[in-house]
């Protein structure tokens, strides 16, 4: 077989390896070792599924957080029906695995030396380095809006004590208060969510005497993620389009939110800049990659890391992976699903390509659930393969979206399987 | 980089057209096929479970499962034969090669019997009209067996064997003609308690 590029990096990366292992860990100098930044999702199944395949080599995850919240199943807890501690799992599962975890964030990674660096002043070796830092959420694209300010202004995009701040500012709103979802323009991370949560909201409200209220979703988009189905179920269950709807959506231009004044809790939205007071503000900020990703030269000017969708292998730093919310993923959406599934397609590269095998073809998949009212469930699908010219493409004639004519047990069926979804992604991931 | 990706790509997709498994679009580029039988089938794991052993309750394990029911129920979705709601969706994204390699996959996984409640007083009734009117196709009780074509029972979620009866009760999903003869004389004389008692047998079975 010819040497081509990839096949020197690979020898390469083996080589810088052999030659960063000290002396007194000799027994172990030949084990492969692979870097992986962030313990969500994308990171974790990639961790274990890389462990599945080759115990021998020898994988870290940097990961700040000594737990973890799904971001998935976030928008039950705001709307009441789960507790935050139903959403949280523990990295005990993938330490079984033989997993090392170093609970730092992650600095930079030097693509040339092959070295992770934490916050903490560690340097951590690697032949392949795989970041999944999710997606950071652009605070200054909302003037006025800050970190510090979404402490009281919540975004609850990330969960945990985001999530918490959310809910208990709905729980202290009195009856008629005005609760606003500013949504963020494409790509984002879970792109169906923030009119769940719309709905979910609705639903609390609807069942604890807050009738009078309203959920007013401020879209810096046109159209969303399953809108013909959210928009079926806030007719049924929400009086949508009627005088007395609990839920209005208002897309661009004139729902784009520009300007927050915290403290008057008061927005600025469309082009006339207009004025907008609420009880509970929502702001879901603007999306791009992981700040990780963007200091180690991983990301483009589009904010997010193009890869070689084959292996997930950076266009821009050799050896370095990117999957998740934070690559390009040609047609795939940035879901918990797909980081799961391109954390498989990824783990499945790197193994061949550390022990110099052919790397397969890949296969992915995508499966989301919304759950827009208690015993209401709706859902896409999608099957991908690779094309000819390396993009991601969903397979003609496959997958979409629930049926819109589905009938009440198809509804309720998909509920039960979105439950029984979360149960196996999260063993799948986690355990 | 992109261009012996492309390079290799051709080559794939070409081998793939040869063994006529690429649907070839007006306009758009060939997909790539080949993936192994593993590369496939972990892609089920998000909802049917690492290896296909579900944490329940709705969504059934499919380890262990015959290689040729599997790919009998997976064509079944595929041409909307077969009652589901994501099911229909997602089979239609595989080819007969494909499905056959997940079939392969899952029938050589070790069956994990659920961990679930069950109302132990109706075991032994379960298991008695178990023998009188499903023994004869699901074999040995129901569990798994070296050419037994039917579908699991024994350790499967109640909440999805309950599911699909009502699917097949319901006119949703086609009965083979012995089960419904069987059934409709169980349901005559026994009632729907009859089915609770198997469902508890079934469930028993850990």
């Amino acid at each position: 077989m010819k040497m081509n590029r990839r096949d020197f990096v690979k020898t390469a990366g083996a080589a810088t390896a052999v030659g960063l292992v000290g002396v007194p860990h000799i027994s172990l100098a030949n084990n492969k070792k692979v870097v992986i930044i962030g313990g969500g999702t994308a990171g974790a199944t990639a961790a274990k599924y890389i462990k599945r395949l080759d115990s021998s080599i020898d994988v870290t995850i940097v990961e700040p957080n000594p737990e973890y919240y799904t971001c998935y199943f976030s928008n039950e807890v705001i709307g009441g029906e789960r507790d935050l501690d139903s959403i949280k799992v523990g990295y005990d599962g993938l330490k079984g695995h033989g997993i090392k975890f170093v609970q730092s964030k992650a600095d930079g990674i030097d693509g040339e030396k092959k070295l992770v660096k934490t916050a903490g002043g560690k340097k951590i070796p690697f032949d392949r380095c795989i970041v999944a830092p999710g997606v950071e959420l652009m605070y200054d694209k909302i003037e006025g809006y800050s970190e510090e300010v979404a402490k009281s202004i919540p975004h609850a995009w990330k969960a945990g004590e985001q999530t918490t701040i959310l809910k208990k500012q709905l729980e202290a709103m009195k009856d008629g208060g005005t609760v606003i979802i500013s949504a963020p323009p494409n790509p984002f991370r879970c792109p169906p969510g923030p009119y769940e949560r719309a709905s979910l909201i609705a639903n609390y409200l609807k069942h604890h005497d807050k009738t009078k209220s309203k959920v007013l979703i401020f879209d810096a988009k046109q159209k969303f993620s399953k809108q013909g189905l959210f928009t079926q179920a806030w007719e049924k269950f929400y009086g949508y389009g009627t005088d007395n709807s609990m839920i209005e959506w208002w897309p661009a231009p004139d729902g784009k939110v520009v300007r927050i004044n915290p403290e008057k809790k008061t927005l600025a939205y469309g082009e006339l800049e207009e004025e907008v007071t609420a009880d509970v503000i929502n702001i879901i900020p603007p999306q791009r990659a992981g700040a990780i990703a963007r200091v180690s030269n991983l990301a483009d000017e589009s904010g997010w890391c193009p890869v070689d969708q084959k292996t997930f292998e950076s266009t821009q730093v050799p050896s370095v992976h990117v999957i998740g919310d934070a690559c390009i993923a040609g047609k795939m959406p940035k879901s918990g699903y797909a980081a799961n599934s391109q954390g498989k397609v990824c783990a499945a590269a790197v193994v061949a390509m550390l022990n110099e095998a052919e790397i397969g073809t890949p296969s992915y998949v995508n499966t989301c659930y919304s759950i827009p009212a208690p015993g209401w469930g709706i859902s896409v699908a999608a099957v991908y393969k690779l094309d000819t010219d390396g993009n991601i493409v969903g397979v003609p004639g496959a997958g979409g979206l629930t049926p819109m004519d589905a009938s009440e047990e198809a509804h309720k069926r998909e509920v039960e399987y979105a439950y029984s979804w979360y149960k196996n992604i999260v063993n799948d991931i986690f355990s | 980089m992109a261009k012996q990706c492309n390079k290799l790509a051709l080559i794939t997709s070409a081998l793939a057209l040869c063994l006529g498994s690429t649907i070839a679009v007006a306009d758009a580029p060939a997909l790539m096929s080949g993936a192994s039988a593993r590369m496939l089938s972990e892609t089920c794991a998000g909802c049917h479970g690492t290896d296909g052993a579900s944490g329940g309750p709705a969504i059934p394990s499919i380890a262990g499962m015959n290689g040729e029911y599997f790919v009998e129920l997976m064509k079944g979705y595929k041409n909307d034969e077969v009652y589901g709601t994501i099911m229909n969706r997602i089979a239609k994204g595989y080819n007969d090669e494909e499905i056959a390699l997940m079939g392969t996959f899952f029938a050589g996984k070790d069956f994990v019997a659920a961990k679930q409640k069950f109302d132990d007083g109706l075991v032994g009734k379960g298991l008695k009209l178990h023998d009188k009117y499903c023994e004869k196709c699901h074999s040995e009780g129901g569990k798994i067996v070296e050419d037994e074509e039917y579908y699991i029972l024994a350790g499967q979620w109640t909440p999805y064997l309950q599911n699909a009866m009502g699917d097949f009760m319901d006119g949703r999903r086609e009965m083979p003609k012995k089960m419904k003869k069987k059934l409709e004389k169980m349901l005559k004389k026994e009632g729907t308690e009859g089915l609770d008692a198997l469902f508890a047998y079934y469930a028993s079975e850990q």
